[in-house]
């Protein structure tokens, strides 16, 4: 053994050098590579083998970190991805492709993608799509879809870069290269070294009572600086995201509401923590309840909402009762859908220290002012002394909306003035992160002879948990939605919210509307079968066009184009079924089907004020600086929003240094959710630019067609004339800040008004392949048709929609937590690269009345008709209509023998 | 914390005799702990001499048990080992490929272990060392239940062993999806032809039972058999051996099912002329 470090230490070659770490020999390699050799880009995500961001190359060969003892490495040769990428040329070509394709995204899953990758190129494996996705099998990506990535492997060949360009441009993601080169920073990466840990103790039942043993002798025997209960909180103990619904407490009082529910937290040094005994905390088991169907009769989980009933929701236009009864033709059905876990790969990290009388946390979130607002209620602390930076945020798909980690590291900063961290384990982030709602529909749906909707009504149960957190967004949004895209002159449309013994249910991309599609789009079909009448051409025969009310009576001149997206598909679906028929006729064992379903979706807040503000401001010395407070999660709205911004003031976009986000530094953008930002912030960044640019023109006293050149100071060139504007000053020389708030009004009791501003519409089809007997289902093609009113940068208008397709697969065909059962990343079973087909964008550009030029939000509409567009197909393929979700192959091979 | 690297069997077993625990690919054990701190002293088995590799020994074949699945994927092996390549294959991923060993696979006795249903087809018996010497036990009464093996205190699975046979192998893995799967169920299939029909055939299920079970009347049944006669008997056969339950994968009754469709599939992948 002449290779082994000193006692108590590893040595290895790390990235070319020999190094020698102080490390425990049993410790993972992962943890020991990124607390004591400094190699952060090695991700953690699930610390068992499920997600494969922790892969790294021992001796040239793919493993993850997180299973591999430090001594096993002992002498051996490690690669990462931050040492591959400047070192390897295959990595360098990797880490251009990857940014050529951006198959990259929120960068989380990059590091393990692009090691497992090189791996690959390194090998003379030939290259294909199989051979691609077998050696990137073993890594999960919750945002791509994969399929950039599947590109950026095979064209890992070639080097040229993306140009630069303005509105419409696919240019590279300005915040690209850290992700594929392995700095990028998320929420576990910037906590100070020697920061102290936190560990939440959480309810091991959905509830419980609990009594604490003596805690001060515990903190003392074991050496922590700090046992938190809900006693220590000095604010008000409870938080939320809407007005009036703040109900969830930052620890648990007298008992706990759903299992994984904290009720103390330890506080001390790493290696402290990590090994403590038990906790002495007693727990009483209390009946509970996980459906809502139970909920009824059960105990209150909140003493004010009587029948365990959150809120509710209604939308009602004409008469749906008697126009149902005179219908000639109506179809009805049962549809549910269980708890989807967000599954981004990045757990929920804070890190957070006291400077003076302010706190200051670092963390991955979606909403910084939202969670300097919350943090401040629970500090009892105003809110501008808290500072809110937001670290790359590694995955998010709303449940990085709500406080987390956050809490817990603030009071713990605040009251030991140390420096803390806390990250979850995929464990505590399956159980206390929120979810998207369960829901049980009951749908009816009536059309004329001529296969025109006559009238929809709609009863949804959504399981809201135990807490409010954006439930009562779901139960509000879901009736104004639940009709589709569709002309629906007769509707009645009732949600209500229950609570339960479970995590609570809140913010997930569509934020239920995709739950409703689900039961809209299979009706929809069912009845198109009843009536003879081709599935696509029904949906087109109903289309929403411009100048029809929608069922709150919102009339669109303009921008209102699922006509433009259903007729997009048209070839595609023709070719499907003729493709699907014959490859019927040549098959006995497994059937092709070919599903369509739209979707539609309001960009922003439900009636309720959302500005976002831009500022911008040019230095003395010619600097241009953007601060760009809307999170970029990975959608990429740190280049979207410099797009719009250096096209408003006529400058190319490599002009442009981005500041923030950072509740000190950059204005209020709102929040990341909502499918809000590019409409809402893009409006504002618009403004933003169109001010600044006027304000300099009129010191240059020039014309409007002036270009503006930063060229270490400020010239304008105004035809043959060129202006040198003078700049001075500490601050800004010229500095502009602009606002936008969408033009909406407050619904009335029938739920009528002008909700949003701005609707995105979409249709997307599905071709799918069933194993008759197994009930499997293998996706061969996805075609989306989306409106994005005009793609300001095409290739992430791509990007999110390869993602959210990705997660509407999930949706059909795999996905539910089960509180108690589900909860790790083997168990609960997100899309591998190998769920998910080619899947083909077709970018429609109706252009909007009010979004920057002509823009709408995308994120939550990719994922709303894929599930139904694969139910659709699974039912074509196969005659089984799956009502009750994941279609899991045990499902369809019942809903297959059942027609038997 | 002490991990120790023994490059002998017998500083292992001497290792071993203490409170250390056995550490392989590390694929199992780590994940187990669940966030938990690692056991304060193991002993790493990789680096043992003879404990890695595939080797002929005389009238069969020796894995060694720290053999990973990546080294079973790349050894120039007949077809009598399809099914084990196939089930090398479906392993985890890449990554746990790289790492997971054959023997840990067996040890860790999960009742969705990849690697059971190949074994138990190829008439596997495995060797365990102790201070005491080496045993042989058929691979059938080593794993008793879901984590519950022969393997006595101090003991190591060394290695894999296999008789030479006629035939040609596969396996089927059935799972929610493609790639990083705990199997719904899995079928290994190892057949013996002569002019068209089954001389032998040895089918194991995996993912059913506790334990993956060889299916001994379906064997019976098959002998003599056409390809097409394949279908009918196993449709006849009631798989007793199995007892499929109800989790979070699948039901128990699409299980019973869904393994014949796969154990057809199977048996008839092995008879296709390649």
């Amino acid at each position: 053994m002449s290779l082994d470090a000193p006692q108590g230490h590893v040595g290895f070659t790390l990235n070319g050098d020999a190094v020698t770490v102080p490390a425990s020999r049993t410790a993972r390699l992962s943890e020991v590579l990124r607390k004591s050799a400094g190699a952060r880009d090695v991700k953690v995500g699930c610390n068992a083998g499920d997600c494969g961001a922790c892969t790294v190359l021992i001796d040239g060969a793919p493993v993850c970190a997180c299973m591999v003892a430090a001594g096993q490495a002992q002498g051996a040769v490690i690669e990462t991805q931050a040492g591959l990428v400047g070192r390897d040329p295959h990595a360098d070509r990797l880490a251009q492709s990857f940014q050529r394709h951006q198959a990259a995204q929120c960068g989380i899953c990059t590091p393990g993608m692009m090691v497992a990758a090189v791996a690959l190129l390194r090998s003379d494996t030939p290259l294909t799509e199989a051979t691609v996705k077998d050696a990137l099998g073993g890594v999960l990506c919750r945002c791509t879809g994969y399929r950039k990535i599947i590109a950026a492997v095979l064209d890992a060949s070639r080097s040229a870069p993306l140009g630069e360009g303005g509105v419409g441009a696919p240019i590279a993601r300005l915040d690209g290269w850290p992700k594929v080169s392995g700095t990028e920073r998320f929420g576990d990466d910037v906590a100070p070294d020697g920061a102290l840990v936190v560990r939440a103790i959480r309810s091991p039942f959905h509830r419980a009572a609990f009594r604490f043993g003596d805690l001060d002798a515990y903190r003392a025997d074991h050496g922590l600086d700090l046992i938190l209960t809900a006693a220590d909180v000095p604010g008000r103990n409870r938080f939320g995201v809407i007005p009036g619904f703040e109900d969830q407490p930052m620890l648990a009082e007298h008992e706990t509401r759903f299992r994984g529910e904290p009720v103390a937290a330890v506080v001390g040094r790493a290696g402290i923590v990590a090994a403590l005994p038990e906790f002495p905390v007693t727990w009483q088991e209390l009946p509970s309840v996980i459906t809502p169907r139970d909920a009824v009769d059960a105990d209150l989980l909140h003493d004010d909402r009587s029948d365990n009933v959150m809120c509710r929701g209604y939308v009602a236009r004409g008469d749906a009762a008697s126009a149902m009864a005179r219908a000639p033709h109506v179809v009805s059905g049962d549809f549910s859908t269980g708890f989807i876990e967000h599954g981004y790969i990045e757990p929920e990290a804070a890190s957070a220290r006291r400077v003076g009388d302010r706190l200051e946390i670092h963390c991955c979130t979606q909403a910084p002012f939202m969670n300097r607002d919350g943090i401040a209620g629970l500090m009892g602390l105003p809110a501008d002394q808290v500072r809110i930076v937001p670290t790359a945020v590694g995955g998010g798909f709303g449940s990085k909306l709500d406080l987390t980690a956050q809490p817990f590291v603030a009071l713990a900063a605040w009251l030991t003035g140390k420096p803390v961290r806390m990250t979850f384990t995929r464990t505590e982030s399956l159980q206390a992160s929120t979810k998207r709602h369960p829901s049980e529909v009951h749908m009816q749906v009536g059309a004329d002879e001529d296969g025109r909707i006559q009238a929809v009504r709609f009863d949804g149960v959504f399981n809201t948990g135990a807490y409010a957190s954006w439930g009562p967004t779901v139960a509000n949004r879901v009736p104004i939605h639940a009709s589709g895209p569709y002309r629906t002159p007769n509707y009645s449309a009732h949600s209500t919210a229950v609570h339960t013994n479970t995590a609570a249910a809140g913010a997930f991309r569509g934020f239920g509307v995709p739950q409703s599609a689900v039961a809209l789009e299979q009706l929809y079909d069912m009845l198109a079968d009843k009536l003879g009448i081709d599935r696509l051409e029904f949906r087109l025969r109903n289309c929403l066009l411009n100048g029809e009310p929608t069922v709150t009576g919102q009339v669109f001149d303009r921008g209102m184009a699922i006509d433009a997206c259903l007729g997009a598909l048209k070839p595609a679906w023709d070719a499907a079924l003729a493709d699907c028929a014959a490859f019927n006729a040549a098959h006995d064992g497994v059937k092709r089907g070919v599903g369509v379903a739209s979707g539609w979706y309001g960009c922003g807040n439900t009636s309720m004020s959302n500005p976002s503000t831009i500022r911008a401001g040019i230095t003395a010395g010619g600097a241009l600086m953007l601060h760009q407070g809307a999170v970029d999660i990975g959608q990429g709205s740190n280049t979207v929003i410099t797009q719009i911004f250096a096209q408003a003031l006529g400058v190319p976009v490599s002009a442009v240094t981005l500041i923030g986000a950072d509740t000190d530094l950059t204005p209020d953008a709102g929040k990341t959710s909502a499918s809000r930002q590019t409409f809402i912030t893009g409006n504002a960044a618009k403004r933003c630019g169109e001010t600044l640019r006027a304000q300099i023109l009129r010191l240059g006293n020039v014309g409007g067609d002036a270009v503006i050149s930063l060229d270490g100071g400020l010239t304008l060139i105004d035809g043959a004339t060129s202006v040198r504007v003078p700049l001075a000053g500490d601050g800004y020389a010229i500095e502009a800040v602009a606002s936008y708030d969408p033009p909406t009004t407050p619904l009335d009791e029938n739920g009528q008004g002008v909700p949003y501003a701005v609707f995105g519409t979409a249709a997307q089809m599905c071709v799918a392949e069933v194993d008759l007997a197994l009930g499997t289902t293998r996706l061969i093609r996805i075609v989306a048709a989306h409106d994005v009113g005009k793609a300001i940068n095409p290739l992430l208008v791509e990007g999110q929609v390869e993602g959210g397709v990705a997660q509407g697969i999930g949706l059909a065909l795999m996905e539910e937590f089960l509180p108690g059962r589900t909860e790790n990343l083997h168990d609960y079973l997100i899309p591998t690269i190998g769920d998910v087909p080619p899947i083909d964008t077709l970018i429609v550009e109706s252009g909007d009345m009010h979004g920057p030029y002509g823009a709408k939000g995308l994120g939550e509409h990719c994922l709303i008709p894929t599930a139904p567009a694969v139910l659709n197909a699974i039912a074509h393929a196969t005659g089984a209509r799956i009502h009750h979700l994941p279609a899991t192959p045990d499902k369809v091979r019942r809903a297959i023998r059942a027609l038997i | 914390m002490t991990l120790h690297r023994p490059d002998r069997l017998a500083d292992a077993l001497a290792l071993l005799a203490g409170d250390a625990v056995a550490l392989g690919g590390g694929t199992d054990l780590y994940p187990g702990l669940r966030d938990a701190a690692p056991p304060p002293h193991m002993v790493d088995l990789t680096r043992i001499a003879g404990l890695r590799g595939i080797r002929r020994d005389g009238t069969g074949w020796r894995i060694g048990g720290a053999t990973t699945w990546t080294q079973v994927l790349k050894a120039d092996l007949p077809p009598l080992f399809d099914g084990l390549r196939g089930a090398a294959r479906e392993v985890g991923s890449v990554q746990i490929q790289n790492a997971g060993t054959v023997a840990g696979n067996l040890c860790n006795a999960s009742p969705a272990a990849d690697g059971m249903p190949a074994l138990l087809a190829l008439d596997a018996t495995v060797e365990l060392a102790s201070d005491a010497g080496t045993r042989r036990v058929a691979l059938a009464d080593f794993v008793h239940g879901p984590r519950l093996t022969a393997l006595a205190r101090g003991e190591i699975l060394t290695a894999i062993h296999i008789p030479d046979a006629a035939g040609r192998g596969a396996f089927l893995k059935l799972g929610a999806r493609r790639y990083l799967v705990i199997s719904i169920a899995m079928v290994a299939a190892v057949v013996a032809t002569q002019a068209g029909r089954i001389v032998r055939a040895r089918v194991a299920v995996g993912a059913c039972s506790p334990v993956a079970r060889r299916l001994a009347g379906l064997e019976t049944a098959l002998a003599g058999a056409t390809a097409d006669e394949v279908s009918a008997i196993v449709s006849a056969c009631a798989f007793t051996e199995l007892s499929p339950i109800d989790d979070v994968r699948a039901s128990a009754d699409y299980r019973s099912e869904a393994v014949k469709a796969l154990v057809v599939r199977a048996v008839s992948a092995t008879m296709e002329a390649k």
